[in-house]
């Protein structure tokens, strides 16, 4: 709940959130400037866990910093990796087989949903309420379990490799996938009456952390938090890669600009990443999982490459520029938590501490992909 | 002379077993039943089902050192803690188990126990206070609107029930009640027909006054780190968590014996402690039940809720019984 404020000089007291605080999940740090329970001022400050990871991409070769990019969002990694073999693979004239892309896509879209279930998990713990993030824990393990078998890692996952991929599914990962699916679908309906529905989780969300689409456009926030906001963007229906096109799914948007509905949006993203995975599995073609043909080097010629994809907290952009060499000459990330973090400062102005680290969950931070 | 002193003696050591019994014991099953909810064992490792548990918890808090933050008012950051625990422990005194087992019957004893409840507020804003933290200071500012707003409600709903009986001492009250449960004060009668609404209620503002979840405000641990005990170690820590369960189990004993019949038997048959005991325990289950649930409300939701529904409804309550009770 926002009021008016009134402040005489020096009643206001700053208060440190963070850097080790239970609301901000991770090393973030925000400097609030209170009038006893409103925030008058907040300024975030980054930088706590900076790996340089930009750097580390122009000074090592390409297939050196592939497992880098994992190490951002360790929670929806493999959107990461994803962007990154797609970019040099764009950059370096690589062809993706069929099958690897349709494999991409499916895994993709599963460690999508074992995002959204984490987030859903703390979210709903940052309201105080404890319960849910067991059961969507048990959920996510499934999809780890199912993801281990096939990448070797449960988290920080190296599984693309530029044309194609480390190693193929086999029968248990898509009969896995297959029983996975319908009892993610009777999970969410679960997650719906013992979350969705209560009355004190409504009162908390609605009409509360307003982040409307003007704010959305002038920092250049994204995925889940823009389609709360009304804004109908998604890297995979815009700007279609890989074989998202193949598929057919929605991209749901909600026009309130309430935390509500950003948690709606990702509420209904799971059931949309599983359709997608059901798609996947049916269409599934035979055939290699690498190219026939590839460079032995990976060098691309001189240019300036872009490649966005979706991930699960936005769209996420990698510029590689190219001199023709080993290394990448620039090499840029775009990394969607920093533009949503970035509007934290500006939204919470006014409101009360509790919706304030309320909205914060809802915009679904992950720390190391703030910081790189 | 003597024999009274002894009794007293006797009344005080029971009480503070009792009070401490549950409060370890509570614990305990609170975990486990947070582990039953959250589909996970609990604490099972010291002893047959973790029964050991809040022993070894107890010897880890003692044996911590106790910090006391630079800058804290020392004395009242030794005496919070205390004085959260010691105003529940007071209160075990007056309270009926059955018939006989009671250590000290007084004709006020429902003021008594309410002006050691607000006591333990005032515990909660000292430890704040004393901390010299500033999520300290907010909790216990949240603590003390909380309390202050959710008292209200609470007595308005128990002078309905002295109304009713036309006494305030605890054992009169559950001897009105005797006979079955049609005579509870739960069951609405033909002079108080909006009976249920007051026990919903008061179950809320006791869940509000133990500060338990969806009302755990001073303690909010995803906003003000632990709130008021946010600088407490050692066993200062471990009494304020033990006072938590001392008036969890104040607050469903008085529950209890307003509504739902003391010692009493559904049927009228065999009245006698055990029917309290398991009484109170539902009760505490379902607090525990309530906890691992809901989540969190927030502050204005909180005073929104006493002051614009619980208030306007016991006060109707109040007058709709005042009025009916002279009709019939």
């Amino acid at each position: 709940m926002s009021g008016p404020i009134h402040i005489q000089p020096g009643e206001t007291f700053t208060l440190n959130v963070g850097p080790q605080h239970p609301a901000t999940h991770g090393v973030l740090r925000v400097k609030m400037e209170m009038d006893g329970e409103y925030i008058v001022k907040a300024e975030t400050v980054l930088g706590y866990i900076h790996r340089m990871h930009e750097l580390m991409g122009e000074n090592r070769t390409y297939p050196q910093v592939l497992p880098n990019l994992s190490r951002l969002d360790y929670l929806g990694a493999l959107g990461y990796t994803h962007g990154h073999v797609l970019a040099v693979e764009r950059a370096a004239g690589i062809e993706v087989p069929e099958r690897a892309e349709y494999i991409r896509a499916i895994t993709v879209e599963l460690n999508r949903v074992a995002s959204h279930l984490f987030w859903f998990g703390a979210f709903v713990m940052d309201l105080g309420g404890f319960t849910p993030l067991m059961y969507a824990i048990q959920d996510r393990e499934h999809i780890l379990d199912m993801l281990e078998a096939v990448t070797g890692s449960r988290l920080t996952y190296c599984y693309y490799r530029f044309g194609g991929l480390y190693n193929d599914i086999d029968d248990d990962f898509i009969a896995a996938a297959k029983a996975f699916i319908p009892r993610m679908r009777k999970s969410l309906k679960k997650y719906d009456a013992l979350v969705t529905g209560n009355i004190i989780f409504e009162k908390r969300l609605k009409d509360i952390g307003p982040i409307s689409a003007e704010m959305c456009r002038k920092y250049g926030a994204t995925g889940p938090v823009a389609r709360g906001a009304g804004i109908d963007f998604d890297v995979r229906k815009n700007e279609p890669y890989s074989v998202y096109p193949e598929f057919d799914f929605d991209i749901p948007v909600y026009h309130e600009c309430d935390s509500l509905a950003r948690y709606k949006v990702r509420m209904e993203e799971m059931e949309q990443s599983l359709r997608i995975v059901e798609q996947g599995l049916e269409k599934l073609p035979d055939g290699p999982i690498m190219p026939a043909k590839k460079p032995k080097l990976i060098k691309p010629p001189a240019g300036d490459y872009y490649q966005a994809v979706e991930t699960a907290r936005g769209s996420f952009g990698i510029r590689i520029v190219s001199d023709g060499g080993k290394n990448a000459y620039r090499f840029k990330l775009r990394s969607p938590t920093y533009s949503n973090m970035s509007l934290f400062d500006e939204a919470c102005e006014g409101m009360m501490i509790m919706d304030a680290l309320a909205m914060m969950g809802s915009l679904d931070l992950v720390i190391p992909e703030i910081d790189r | 002379m003597s024999l009274t002193i002894l009794n007293v003696i006797i009344a005080v050591v029971i009480a503070i077993g009792f009070a401490a019994l549950n409060a370890a014991y509570l614990v305990w099953a609170e975990r486990r039943g947070a582990g039953r909810i959250q589909r996970r064992p609990g604490p099972n490792v010291n002893g047959p089902l973790g029964l050991l548990q809040p022993l070894a918890d107890g010897i880890k808090l003692m044996t911590k050192q106790l910090v006391i933050p630079g800058g804290a008012d020392k004395a009242l950051f030794m005496v919070a803690p205390v004085l959260a625990m010691a105003p529940a422990i007071i209160s075990f005194v007056t309270i009926p188990f059955s018939e006989s087992i009671v250590a000290h019957s007084m004709n006020i004893g429902v003021l008594m126990i309410f002006a050691f409840a607000s006591l333990s507020g005032f515990s909660i804003l000292l430890a704040g206070w004393s901390s010299r933290n500033k999520y300290g200071m907010m909790a216990s500012v949240r603590a003390v609107s909380q309390n202050i707003s959710y008292e209200v409600p609470m007595l308005i709903t128990v002078i309905t029930i002295v109304m009713m009986t036309g006494t305030m001492d605890l054992k009169e009250l559950v001897a009105a009640q005797s006979g079955g449960i049609w005579n509870w004060n739960l069951i609405p009668s033909l002079s108080s027909p909006l009976m249920p609404v007051a026990f919903l209620i008061f179950f809320i503002c006791s869940l509000a006054e133990t500060n338990r979840a969806p009302f755990d405000l001073g303690e909010a641990e995803s906003e003000l780190v632990a709130g008021f005990h946010t600088e407490y170690g050692s066993m200062g820590f471990g009494l304020f968590f033990m006072g938590e369960y001392a008036n969890i189990v104040i607050g469903a004993s008085l529950i209890t014996i307003l509504f739902l019949g003391g010692w009493g038997c559904p049927l009228g048959l065999f009245p006698g402690v055990w029917w309290f005991l398991l009484k109170i325990y539902m009760l505490i289950f379902s607090f525990i039940w309530i906890r691992w649930t809901f989540p969190r409300t927030t502050i204005y939701g909180l005073l929104n809720l006493s002051w614009k529904i619980l208030i306007p409804i016991s006060l109707f309550n109040l007058l709709l019984t005042a009025g009916l009770l002279k009709v019939f």
